[in-house]
């Protein structure tokens, strides 16, 4: 089976704290962790498992800046065997639809049995992968938790809905599929893996290479804008606790008293 | 202006989703003299029932009646859709896991324009709609120019278009199966697996000491343990938990897993995604815990604590147990 996997680099949230620059105009990108999207490495996991026991192979694609390229390197160290960096200055600030304009082109030069994303990244949109089947006339299933393969020519998978329960459906190859975390455990990647791949060449296309037209992504093309980033004024929120560690604990146990949380 | 506005309403055993009067607050919101026209499809008694559930806020409700739709399957409703909405048609769809499915792919093939997971509309311009959504999991808000000259398909977050209740509209349903046509199955529905029932239940407990990513590691889910015991309450967590295989899954709330609706509600080093928040009801009593003055847990939480859970949690359970 050849599976091809969208990953995108992101500020890690769970090593930053996101604050908005003083402008508004972006957010404070100066000292922060970028790493791949969560959900985009449970799904190259998932790959990786499939084409462990299916046989084939996984390559690994991210529309990105040069920067990108190393998310790409670090999910060919976990096992992907091939990379592939989308990169063009007609390329920024593409909407979700630029995006997948993008990787429809990237998917049309290959030949695939099955594409995943991450069923969502650091904009929350979630709509890159619907876009892609819509785009490539492939069937899609979004927030995917389950993938068994039944035959060459069709899967099993689970949906995660509402309330923890669990959608199964069949669907037909080729296909997208939106990839939920938790589906697996993704492998720890270590400094020797990360080593072995670090002189492996990584292809970049850009529109010529693509046969993008130029005006059909980017900012220029884009139906949908950023017009600024701001914090929200949403009331008084929570009244903060002041003092020592003990001061607090002491408050916040009287209030807790008060409110029937201490049995 | 922008073109007819559309609602896809979501029904359960007959009976629509409290998104369905959230979609008209929300169209109102968008342009205030529009009269959204819901759009139901489905099989048979169920069917009927929402589609005059709705009339009474919907002046006009297409219906849709055929087998091949008796299950809500995004990839068929969305060929449907595709048949039967005018070019330029704004359809607002509830974000949720169908909506999710559904719209991006919805909005490609009537080239429109998709606007995923809005929590507000700021007005409409000509054909230029300013909405505002939210980036990094609540952190920070963004305000949106949709090009709505196309038409589009909006995604709206549940619950933050609070509905007055139906307004006794008294619309029509207008029968509209015989548009439906030829579908086409490449995605076949199976079943539904329920969520596996845990060893405790934590939509019944009343105090919860809930846990997120701020734990850091597994041996420290003890912290949370103990402070429990302390308190007589129960652990639960966070997403983030559950995707490490560090508590089960009957433990998570949110939308993606229980719904509780305690009298107090623990919340350390959870940031307070809406999809958390979504499985907190009831109102309760909120103590967030959490080291990012900025977490948007704050914002919700009655009373807020900026300091490491790991060091705050075990002086809390030491100065409870000394004051039994």
């Amino acid at each position: 089976m050849e599976i091809l996997v969208c990953v995108k680099r992101v500020p890690d949230t769970a090593e930053n704290e996101i604050e908005v620059a003083a402008d508004g105009s972006d957010i404070e990108r100066d000292d922060l962790v970028y790493s791949v999207n969560e959900w985009d490495n449970y799904a190259v996991e998932e790959a990786i498992q499939l084409v462990d026991k299916a046989g084939g192979s996984v390559t690994v694609v991210s529309v990105g800046d040069e920067e990108a390229e190393e998310v790409v390197r670090r999910e060919m160290a976990m096992g992907a065997n091939n990379g592939l960096l989308l990169s063009d200055d007609a390329f920024e600030g593409s909407d979700g639809k630029g995006t997948a304009t993008i990787l429809k082109a990237a998917v049309e030069k290959g030949n695939y049995d099955l594409i995943l994303t991450g069923a969502l990244a650091d904009d929350g949109a979630g709509q890159v992968g619907g876009m892609l089947a819509a785009m490539l006339d492939l069937p899609f299933a979004s927030v995917v938790n389950r993938i068994e393969v039944m035959d060459d020519k069709k899967l099993k998978i689970g949906r995660e809905i509402e309330g923890g329960n669990q959608e199964m459906h069949e669907i037909d190859l080729p296909c997208v599929l939106s990839i939920q975390t938790g589906i697996n455990e993704p492998r720890y990647v270590g400094i020797r893996g990360i080593r072995k791949v670090a002189s492996v060449e990584i292809p970049v296309w850009g529109t010529s290479e693509l046969g993008v037209a130029a005006d059909s992504v980017g900012a220029a093309a884009a139906r949908v804008k950023r017009l600024d980033y701001f914090v929200p004024d949403l009331g008084e929120g929570a009244e903060i606790l002041e003092g020592s560690l003990e001061e607090v604990a002491d408050k916040l146990i009287e209030m807790l008293k008060a409110k029937g949380g201490i049995k | 202006m922008a073109g007819q506005v559309f609602a896809y309403i979501v029904y359960k055993e007959g009976k629509a989703d409290d998104t369905a009067l959230e979609l008209v607050k929300a169209a109102g919101k968008i342009n205030p003299d529009a009269s959204p026209t819901a759009i139901v499809t489905g099989s048979g008694s169920d069917l009927d029932a929402v589609c005059n559930e709705v009339t009474a806020s919907y002046k006009e409700v297409w219906k849709f009646d055929n087998e091949a739709l008796a299950y809500p399957n995004a990839e068929i409703i969305r060929q449907l859709l595709v048949k039967v909405l005018p070019a330029d048609a704004v359809v607002l769809v509830a974000h949720d896991t169908f909506g999710m499915d559904l719209s991006p792919g919805l909005a490609i093939m009537l080239d429109s324009t998709f606007v995923p997971d809005v929590v507000d509309f700021e007005g409409l311009e000509g054909d230029t709609l300013k909405a505002v959504r939210q980036e990094f999991s609540g952190q920070v808000s963004t305000h949106v120019n949709c090009d709505l000259s196309n038409g589009a398909v909006i995604n709206v977050r549940p619950g933050v278009f609070q509905a007055d209740g139906a307004a006794g509209v008294g619309g029509q349903v207008i029968d509209k199966s015989s548009e439906i046509g030829e579908l086409v199955l490449r995605r076949r529905y199976l079943e539904t697996v329920e969520a596996e029932v845990g060893d405790v239940d934590i939509t019944k407990e009343d105090v919860l000491v809930s846990v997120g990513r701020g734990i850091e590691d597994q041996d420290n889910i003890e912290i949370a343990e103990e402070l429990a015991e302390a308190m007589g309450a129960v652990v639960s967590c966070s997403r983030p938990i559950v995707d490490a295989k560090w508590l089960e899954k009957s433990r998570q709330v949110g939308t993606s897993g229980q719904t509780v609706k305690p009298k107090v509600y623990m919340a350390l080093g959870i940031s307070g995604s809406f999809q958390h928040l979504g499985g907190l009801k009831g109102n309760p009593f909120i103590v967030a815990v959490n080291k990012n003055p900025k977490a948007p847990i704050f914002q919700v939480a009655d009373v807020g604590i900026v300091e490491d859970l790991l060091e705050f949690a075990p002086v809390l359970t030491e100065k409870i147990a000394e004051g039994k």
